[in-house]
């Protein structure tokens, strides 16, 4: 057994680049299909449970299989096709909403072996990952033209307006952390987060994950709020109201083309969670320990420290997945908890509170990677330089987030004017004043 | 050692692009094609930009290559995206705002400045 | 006829420059602006994958982020929004432009390759550095050499920005 390994590695050391790469491609790939029924299992289980009911457990055993049957079903029931269609958008539309979920994992390493993953460390690994959101927005919109139904384009246009409105805060948090990592490389960010914590020094025992850090908290929390808003889910799941729009930019579509954008989708959350995973909670690490610290401060019990390590090498791609799925757990959640937002307070979430909370934060990263380096050049301060600087980031962060609090509360409720906005939400849906506190007030003269 | 495709087919897709743009900006009437089309001649600029910018002739064979780095051409490819993306929200608003206005967008029927 | 060496370069360059040819075409001259939007799109992206193929990574993803993924989608956007209002008024009448304009075309690209072609025809020895497309050399030349052009920039997208949003305005 270890030597047939041993000559699969060899082999696999001497072949050509392009095969290797299409290995590591097929190498994720393939268990990421094989995975989206399983997530679609656990989003019906977790929901219920959530719901105080019983999911699915009839079919297989705990219900394992109704996706499986869900499939089957899906292939053999009747395929309405609407006749006054664009045709080849039509039934080109579900493919290119599935193409950018799958490929949005190109840049994530799975494990600490280069060999085997990711499937591309280009020197652009974020700016990847970006690119291939920025490409989500087709499938939408696409959808909800080509069939030719004025109420699926409204919902392909909305969903296309807060996709482009939160793919920039997105972006802008992830820029951040780029920059106080030093390099663009996702590798590079899982490498940064094992070293020791705020920068201090080699002792300490706990990991650095930037979900810790002052401007990785806040940059977390905006990305966790802009990937929500991205995969289309609840709370921001407005494109597919039901009670206003039929089910928004994908109604015509059924049986086959409905699935494949579902698999999309869910395949589009996992994959959001595991750059989540990646970029803010250390990537393939299974506890922000450094054991390697702990060695040298208690060699007492140096064996147990030493089987940890080898815990964390050699289950890396365990760990990952464990923390995507807990990420997809909290989209689950967040669905089964929070109720819907409407699109004026969507759009106001996306443009007048998140953009400017993550330009500020990324210009307070900068200051901090400033001050850290001229203060780590004083011979006073070398070594304390980046636990101090990030010591003044938190108390900086926390007054941004106040700043940005009470101008966002202060210019609430008033909407801009627009004839486009017009256009695409007509205004006899927003005619309608909710008072803090009391009834809804409908104008005398609608 | 030779690596790369010839420099000269690249230059031929760039060219062939730039002509295809400005048949389609004389051609076509609808406004936004021909902005589309506009974009495309842009786009075929970058390319050509780049792959002199790769193919560095005068990088041959001296050390000294004066004021001229090779960094020039991505330079300008990224100053040429920022000016599209500008003159891309500003021309369709502008659009946008004659189709309201006038109810029709035809080309070659906005013809009140002709003399 | 010089000698052509097949490089994998060569290999990737021949089928994306044959989407991307092909794809321009079809910008010009399907008549639904839809599709035609969409051959762009296409367009734009083999393009960036001809800079993948140039080495220029950080330009081509680049790219994608700026033409594929937001100026087309606002293309994409305009022209829905216009079917939203009267699809009929988009479709465009035959014309005798189009012959003039085809031969217009012909004679452009004839003269500008008769002129600029013979001199370059056996260039295919790349002397750019490795790494100048690299997003860490990309940076230090834009903030370092060019950052008087990256400030005017920045104002000439803020008066885009400022210039699009007076435009969408109902009350000014």
């Amino acid at each position: 057994m270890q030597s047939a390994l041993f000559q699969i590695g060899k082999w696999f050391v001497h072949t050509p680049a392009a095969l290797q790469a299409l290995i590591r491609v097929l190498l994720y790939v393939i268990p990421l299909l094989l995975l989206v029924p399983m997530f679609i299992w656990w989003e019906r289980r977790l929901l219920s449970w959530m719901q105080d009911r019983i999911g699915p457990n009839r079919v297989g055993p705990f219900g394992l299989l109704q996706a499986i049957a869900d499939g089957v079903k899906l292939f053999f029931k009747e395929d309405i096709t609407p006749a006054s269609i664009d045709r080849l958008i039509y039934f080109v539309a579900p493919a290119i909403a599935l193409f950018p979920a799958f490929a949005l994992g190109g840049t994530l390493p799975w494990g600490p072996n280069r060999l085997l993953t990711p499937m591309a460390d280009v020197n652009i690994g974020v700016l990847y990952i970006m690119a291939v959101s920025s490409l989500g927005v087709y499938g939408v919109v696409l959808g909800g033209y080509a069939p030719n139904n004025k109420y699926s384009l409204l919902g392909g246009l909305r969903s296309s307006a807060q996709l482009i409105s939160y793919e920039l805060a997105m972006g802008m948090s992830l820029a951040a952390i780029a920059l106080a990592s030093g390099s663009l490389k996702v590798t590079e960010f899982v490498h940064q987060q094992e070293m020791p914590i705020w920068g201090a020094d080699q002792a300490v025992w706990i990991q650095n994950w930037n979900l810790f850090t002052p401007y990785g908290f806040l940059a977390g929390i905006i990305f966790a709020i802009c990937m929500v808003a991205e995969t289309n889910r609840a709370p921001f799941d407005l494109p597919e109201a039901e009670n206003e729009l039929i089910a928004g930019y994908h109604t015509e579509y059924s049986s086959m083309k409905f699935a494949v954008y579902f698999m999309g989708e869910y395949a589009a959350m996992f994959v959001f969670s595991g750059v989540f995973a990646a970029v803010f909670l250390g990537g393939y690490n299974f506890l922000p320990i450094r054991w390697e610290a702990l060695i040298d401060d208690y060699p007492a019990a140096t064996a147990f420290w030493q089987f940890m390590q080898a815990l964390n090498y050699y289950g890396a791609p365990i760990w990952f997945i464990g923390k995507c799925i807990g990420g997809l757990s909290v989209y689950i959640w967040l669905r089964a908890t929070l109720p819907r937002l409407r699109y004026d307070q969507l759009m106001s979430l996306g443009w007048r509170c998140l953009l400017p909370l993550s330009v500020a934060n990324f210009m307070a990263v900068g200051f901090w990677v400033l001050l850290t380096r001229l203060m780590g050049g004083m011979e006073q301060f070398e070594s304390d330089a980046q636990p101090l600087a990030t010591l003044g980031l938190l108390l900086i962060d926390v007054l941004i987030v106040m700043v940005v609090d009470r101008v966002y509360r202060r210019g609430s409720g008033k909407e801009m004017a627009s004839r486009t906005i017009e256009m695409v939400d007509p205004p006899v849906l927003r005619s309608i004043e909710l008072v803090d506190g009391g009834e809804p007030v409908v104008p005398a003269n609608g | 050692m030779i690596t790369g495709a010839p420099l000269i087919l690249y230059l031929a897709l760039g060219l062939f692009m730039f002509t295809t743009g400005v048949v389609g900006v004389i051609i076509r009437r609808n406004p936004i094609v021909v902005f589309m089309c506009i974009e495309l001649m842009l786009n075929s600029v970058n390319l050509t930009f780049l792959a002199f910018a790769r193919y560095g002739l005068w990088y041959q064979g001296t050390t000294d290559h004066g004021d001229i780095s090779i960094m020039n051409g991505p330079m300008m490819i990224i100053f040429v995206m920022a000016v599209a993306a500008a003159e891309v929200a500003v021309g369709l608003g502008i659009i946008m705002t004659i189709f309201r206005l006038r109810q029709d967008i035809d080309v070659d029927d906005m013809n009140l400045l002709k003399g | 006829m010089p000698s052509i060496t097949i490089t994998p370069d060569l290999i990737v360059f021949v089928p994306l420059a044959l989407v991307a040819a092909l794809s321009a075409i079809g910008v010009v001259a399907l008549k639904n602006a839809v599709r035609s939007a969409l051959c762009l799109v296409l367009n734009f992206f083999t393009l960036s994958a001809l800079y993948f193929n140039l080495r220029a990574e950080i330009i081509g993803i680049t790219q994608v982020v700026v033409y594929t993924g937001a100026i087309m989608v606002l293309f994409l956007f305009v022209i829905m929004l216009l079917n939203l209002g009267a699809p009929q008024l988009l479709a465009e009448k035959k014309d005798l432009k189009i012959g003039a304009g085809l031969a217009g075309g012909v004679i452009l690209f004839g003269v500008i390759a008769g002129t600029i072609f013979p001199p370059l025809v056996s260039v295919n020895v790349i002397h750019a550095p490795t790494k100048y497309g690299e997003p860490a050399t990309l940076g230090h030349t834009l903030f370092t050499q060019f950052v008087w052009p990256f400030e005017v920039a920045s104002i000439l997208l803020l008066v885009g920005i400022v210039g699009s949003i007076l435009l969408a305005k109902r009350k000014i």
